[in-house]
């Protein structure tokens, strides 16, 4: 199986698509002449075309309107929003158009979208570029949440949302564009709504999601040395959620820990909480504790953004206490 | 008002032209009518919500529509009700929509403010101010991503003219030569602020000029000058692929919705009543009288028939059932396919 950087993976699933359905075409800032922002989208107005590559102005709101109303119409718009910092200015249409559109007009008219780029944060880039909003959109009824954490899960899932009949919002991470992992070749898709178990263990669980996928493996890493199996479950689907892998495990294990890189406040991870103390409080042993981004805007100065952000130390220092061994 | 009224007093209009006219002016009475009625409705408790009433406007969605193809795509704000009717929307499925009845054009789901009929092209009235605007460039997109030679247009007050959504939207519509086609229904109040309280600029077609884009005046009260404005900017859109603003000048009789008294504290009684003598019906059927088109006991006649029609749509809403209780979770998602 060939090897492939998770921004590679992103660029075979968009070319796939786009090959294989002449609905579907990508737009965005700086996604043609520049070859994409963060390169997802290098080559492709070489193979596509300027119909189907679009270059837009800066001007979120408008263009995630215009995807919304030529999905509306029935093309299958890809949307790339260089950060999901920026989507903000989209929010109304995400929101209010896309999200809504199907049930205001009684199953009538759908919106096949998605809206896609990088979220969270990366290095020092400050308070306004470093934000995990997934929370957020997951809380809409009406959308569709998706965040890979491995190259092979991001093309599977890509292609996945771009053949979905709802809008997607399919968050990539910045700092794992470069992070390298087996791709199946060709037609290789997995369907939303479904978690995987990314490492298997029997003391603990702990549900992750995107760049913190990378943190709890190491954690479990670390953990094994010290005798602690650590089981680490990625949702790779926000909305609809997987609880059925969290449950099993969670049932199996007794104990469990779920981190984000978002805040703590109504974060995805509240959820996950909510639905284990309602489904299975009698094989809780610990209470679910949380690891989460601090509570602060994100600071740019090094030594407090590290403070900031969920690490390997903290997850690990979580597991401990649902263990009871310190 | 500005603009200019067409000429009366033309003594021989062949019979297709005299048969359009008529139906023009029976489409403005069907909603006058049927405002009327939905206000009445609304007073007894029947509509929810809000309710946007177009009285005043009727030249406009009849002006404007009559100069579209079936395969055409609409979208239009949450002041919809009257275009929705025009397209060709029942008035049955229309009532029943307010109502919020499952014989409703949305089910019961979208209300007032969100007619659908996707088999009449007929997508949406939309409830943020402006943000329907950039949908329309979207569709505009697709058609010329599909090479047909369909049009997309929308309808949205002066007010929203203000707001980014309008500035993005027609930016790129102008940039990448779309055939879309924006109807800024200027009828002076944003809810009860003045146009000249909200806007640094009077003549909101001037707007336009920041994105080279064609744009043209029109006197909202006078139903042949905006079916001939609305003509050119089709022909624009089919022929030439380009993007129109077209200002058409109007007056709300009645308030904002229904929750607003028709004048108060930002318009004077005098002033309504001074617009309400270019009643854009009162208007037409003068015209269509002068020019022996019509008598005015034939106007009377269809006036009576559209009262009946109307009648008719408010026993159908008031008897249809409301949506069964499993609606609540449909059409949230697609249906899985396997």
């Amino acid at each position: 199986m060939p090897t492939l950087t998770y921004r590679d993976a992103l660029n075979q699933a968009l070319r796939e698509e786009m090959q294989r359905d002449d609905r579907v075409f990508l737009m965005g800032e700086e996604v043609g002449v520049y070859q994409g922002a963060y390169k997802v989208s290098r080559g492709l107005l070489e193979e596509f075309g300027a119909r189907r590559v679009v270059d837009t102005p800066i001007t979120e709101l408008g263009f995630a309107g215009v995807g919304v109303g030529a999905a509306m119409v029935g093309l299958r718009p890809v949307i790339e929003m260089m950060t999901f910092n920026f989507a903000l200015l989209a929010v109304d249409q995400i929101v209010n158009s896309a999200a809504k559109m199907r049930y205001m007009s009684n199953g009538q008219v759908g919106v096949p979208m998605v809206v896609r780029g990088p979220g969270g944060a990366a290095l020092q880039l400050g308070a306004q570029h470093s934000q995990a909003f997934e929370s957020w959109y997951a809380h809409i009824p009406g959308l569709k949440v998706v965040m890979p954490a491995t190259p092979a899960d991001a093309k599977g899932l890509l292609k996945s949302a771009i053949r979905d009949d709802n809008p997607v919002i399919f968050i990539e991470g910045e700092m794992l564009y470069n992070t390298k992992g087996e791709v199946p070749e060709g037609e290789y898709t997995i369907p939303l709504g479904v978690a995987d178990i990314k490492r298997e263990g029997t003391d603990v669980t702990i549900v992750c999601h995107s760049k913190t996928v990378a943190v709890a493996l190491k954690a479990a890493e670390q953990l094994a040395a010290d005798g602690i199996s650590a089981e680490v479950i990625d949702l790779r689907t926000i909305r609809p959620l997987d609880t059925r892998t969290v449950l099993e495990s969670v049932a199996r294990t007794h104990r469990c820990v779920v981190v984000e890189e978002g805040w703590h406040f109504a974060g995805v991870g509240a959820q996950v909480v909510d639905t284990i103390q309602r489904e299975i409080f009698d094989a809780l042993d610990a209470p679910v504790l949380r690891v989460t981004g601090a509570e602060v805007p994100m600071p740019y100065n090094k030594q407090l953004e590290k403070l900031a952000k969920a690490d390997p130390a903290k997850v690990i220092a979580a597991v401990r206490q649902v263990l009871y061994v310190d | 008002m500005a603009g200019t009224a067409t000429k009366p007093g033309r003594k021989t209009i062949d019979p297709a032209t005299a048969e359009t006219w008529r139906a023009w002016l029976r489409q403005m009475l069907l909603i006058r009518r049927f405002e009327e009625k939905a206000g009445e409705a609304y007073s007894l408790g029947k509509i929810g919500g809000f309710c946007h009433l177009y009285i005043g406007q009727e030249a406009v969605a009849v002006g404007t529509i009559a100069s579209l193809r079936p395969d055409d795509y609409i979208t239009a704000s949450y002041r919809e009700h009257g275009q929705a009717l025009v397209r060709g929307i029942t008035p049955r499925a229309v009532m029943a929509e307010l109502f919020g009845k499952a014989e409703g054009c949305s089910g019961g789901k979208g209300g007032s403010m969100h007619l659908f009929d996707a088999s009449l092209g007929f997508l949406g009235g939309h409830g943020i101010v402006g943000g329907h605007i950039p949908l329309t460039t979207g569709m505009a997109f697709a058609i010329k991503y599909r090479g047909t030679d369909q049009v997309a247009i929308c309808y949205f007050g002066e007010a929203a003219v203000n707001n980014g959504a309008f500035h993005e939207a027609l930016n790129m519509a102008a940039l990448w030569k779309l055939p879309a086609i924006y109807i800024c229904e200027n009828n002076r109040y944003g809810m009860g602020t003045a146009l000249e309280r909200a806007s640094a600029i009077y003549d909101i077609s001037e707007r336009a000029c920041s994105y080279d884009m064609a744009n043209e005046v029109v006197d909202g009260q006078d139903v042949l000058a905006v079916k001939a404005a609305m003509d050119r900017a089709v022909e624009r859109a089919r022929e030439e692929k380009l993007p129109t603003l077209l200002e058409v000048r109007t007056y709300r009789f009645m308030g904002h919705s229904m929750s607003d008294p028709i004048h108060g504290h930002y318009r004077t009684k005098e002033e309504v009543e001074e617009q309400r003598k270019r009643d854009p019906i009162a208007v037409w059927s003068g015209r269509l009288i002068a020019d022996g088109v019509m008598t005015e006991d034939e106007v009377k006649a269809m006036d009576q028939q559209v009262v009946e029609e109307v009648e008719d749509a408010y026993r159908f809403a008031e008897e249809a059932a409301d949506p069964a209780p499993e609606e609540l979770f449909r059409d949230v998602y697609a249906p899985e396919e396997n």
